[in-house]
């Protein structure tokens, strides 16, 4: 596995629909200095820094030039990573590696997003991810595409829309613990059901908003972690797994859909020596894009059966008060700057292992469980622990 | 700035994009003017796959050898969609509602993502049999097929 690698700080913005007061280097900067201040530590404990957003949003490319000096990467080794909904995991991801390379002892990863800057039309941005001559025509970005996947997943597992709008419910009374969540208002399973349909089954409460907000993460070596006061969150497990180019190839022979997330998990499960991930993990922060995937994916982690995925919602076991609280920061059904997102999950699973997490505080956190999802469902995983 | 109201700048991009077809996208493209469907076969593993490609899906061996499938299929997964968006084709809001799915051509190893005739999505359902409806006027294009249909 390389050297340890633990988290050391982490910051994010108070992310919200639209951060008119700020610009783009403005915004990665709350996040950069918020990130320093928990970690104790100034721009000059930093050796490399890892940065990225998804580009087409904004407009704007050398996503890692425009915010260079907010973000401290003047001067400095760094690179620039984009893989789309995964971005965030991603630059997780990037950063352990290069300290667990031994290339470097301290590296700081920065995600962020301003979607409110292309005027609302993510869903434009989202299509152009996809093959331009046979998918574009039909896809109406993640909203479309995810919904196709909880038809085929509700009707081979006859599951009541009730259950999916749970994975809502819980996301967003979990907001309202966490002053940094974008929809910070709770909704009942009646209010998801009477909302607008999106694209069928997906409504407007089960899919997650466009937010603008950015999430910094410091990374450190084991030489290096003692120099940071506050407790360190160990990385355990680390697999990133990617997917067939082609939508269509998803749902052939091909395994069905985010097979992604079963490999990356169980690879990152077998590194971390998770043998009953419900039992032995604490708390996930899972990058849940719409209710119905949380169902489903819940399935992939192993916390329950195939095909149980609305059981599990339905018996409580991922609210707050649950056996294996799901997402305690709201999740991404409440707060979603996509280029942050899945370094937001990397943060608060870190957060709740250092026991910060306030009013989102799980008691007595030992192993958290952060994913990424993202690109032609892709999957990413890290796991991270109080023990070295 | 008196009143400290932020300010913004307005911009709009407008970029135009040729996406080469490939060669086996060229021959698939040409096949639907003569309302042909063709795929990739895989001399490896024997898998068939809509559109063709140079790369098996199943063991990602290079693909050669063409070969037509019949314009039937099974419906695998759909949906209905129901928001407005801009299309990044057109730069205009794509109309709404419509449905679309996950068809699989008779004797493929994939699904090909297109648009469904039917209005009600309370009709659909994985399994059902549907088959590609061709344009009178066609060019050798993906809009070729208006849609699929149930039979």
């Amino acid at each position: 596995m390389g050297k340890r690698v633990a988290v050391v700080g982490t910051g994010q913005t108070h992310h919200r629909s639209k951060r008119p007061d700020v610009s783009i280097p403005e915004l990665v900067r709350e996040a950069v200095d918020r990130a320093l201040e928990n970690a104790h530590a100034d721009l000059g404990a930093v050796d490399a820094i890892v940065i990225g957003n998804m580009e087409h949003f904004e407009g704007i490319h050398l996503s890692d030039l425009w915010p260079a000096e907010e973000a401290g990467l003047w001067g400095k080794p760094g690179f620039k990573v984009a893989t789309g909904g995964t971005t965030g995991s991603s630059l997780a991801i990037a950063a352990y590696y290069t300290v667990a390379s031994g290339l470097y002892d301290r590296v700081l990863a920065v995600g962020w997003e301003k979607l409110s800057e292309s005027a609302g039309e993510t869903t434009t941005g989202i299509v152009t991810a996809f093959d331009p001559i046979y998918e574009r025509p039909t896809l109406a970005g993640a909203v479309s595409g995810l919904a196709v996947m909880a038809t085929a997943y509700q009707y081979r597992h006859s599951i009541p829309p009730g259950q999916a709008a749970l994975a809502t419910v819980y996301a967003r009374a979990n907001a309202m613990r966490n002053p940094h969540a974008h929809l910070r208002k709770p909704v009942t399973v009646e209010d998801v059901l009477a909302s607008p349909m999106l694209s069928t089954p997906i409504r407007l409460l089960d899919m997650c908003p466009t937010s603008d907000g950015a999430c910094a993460v410091l990374f450190a070596s084991e030489e290096a972690v003692g120099r940071f006061p506050g407790p360190p969150a160990w990385i355990s497990g680390v697999h990133s797994c990617h997917n067939h180019t082609y939508l269509g190839d998803l749902c052939g022979d091909t395994p069905v859909f985010l097979d992604t997330l079963t490999t990356a998990a169980k690879e990152a499960y077998r590194q971390a020596g998770i043998a009953d991930p419900r039992n032995q993990i604490d708390v996930v922060e899972i990058y849940g894009p719409c209710s119905w995937a949380c169902l489903e994916w819940a399935e992939s982690l192993g916390f329950c059966g195939l095909g149980e995925g609305g059981k599990f919602f339905a018996s409580g076991a991922p609210a707050f008060e649950g056996d294996i609280p799901w997402s305690p920061s709201g999740g991404v059904i409440s707060t979603n700057p996509i280029g942050a997102t899945g370094l937001i999950r990397v943060a608060e699973a870190a957060i709740q292992v250092r026991g910060e997490g306030g009013d989102r505080q799980v008691p007595g956190v030992r192993t958290a469980l952060a994913t990424g999802f993202g690109g032609s469902y892709w999957s990413e995983v890290m796991i991270l622990a109080r023990e070295k | 700035m008196a009143d400290d109201k932020p300010l913004f700048v307005e911009a709009a991009s407008v970029l135009h994009y040729r996406y080469a077809a490939g060669e086996h996208g060229t021959r698939f493209l040409q096949a639907l003017a003569g309302r042909k469907i063709l795929g990739s076969r895989c001399a490896a593993c024997g898998w068939t796959l809509v559109p063709p490609r140079v790369a098996c899906a199943g063991c990602f061996r290079r693909m050669t050898e063409i070969v037509e499938v019949p314009p039937t299929g099974t419906l695998v997964a759909y949906t209905q969609v129901t928001f407005p968006f801009i299309d990044p084709f057109t730069g205009e809001t794509r109309p709404i509602p419509y449905c679309y799915g996950m068809v699989r051509f008779d004797g493929t190893h994939n699904t090909f993502q297109y648009f469904l005739e039917e209005k009600d999505v309370g009709k659909l359902r994985p399994g059902l049999r549907v088959e590609a409806v061709f344009r009178e006027a066609r060019e050798g294009a993906i809009r070729d097929i208006v849609h699929f249909r149930t039979c």
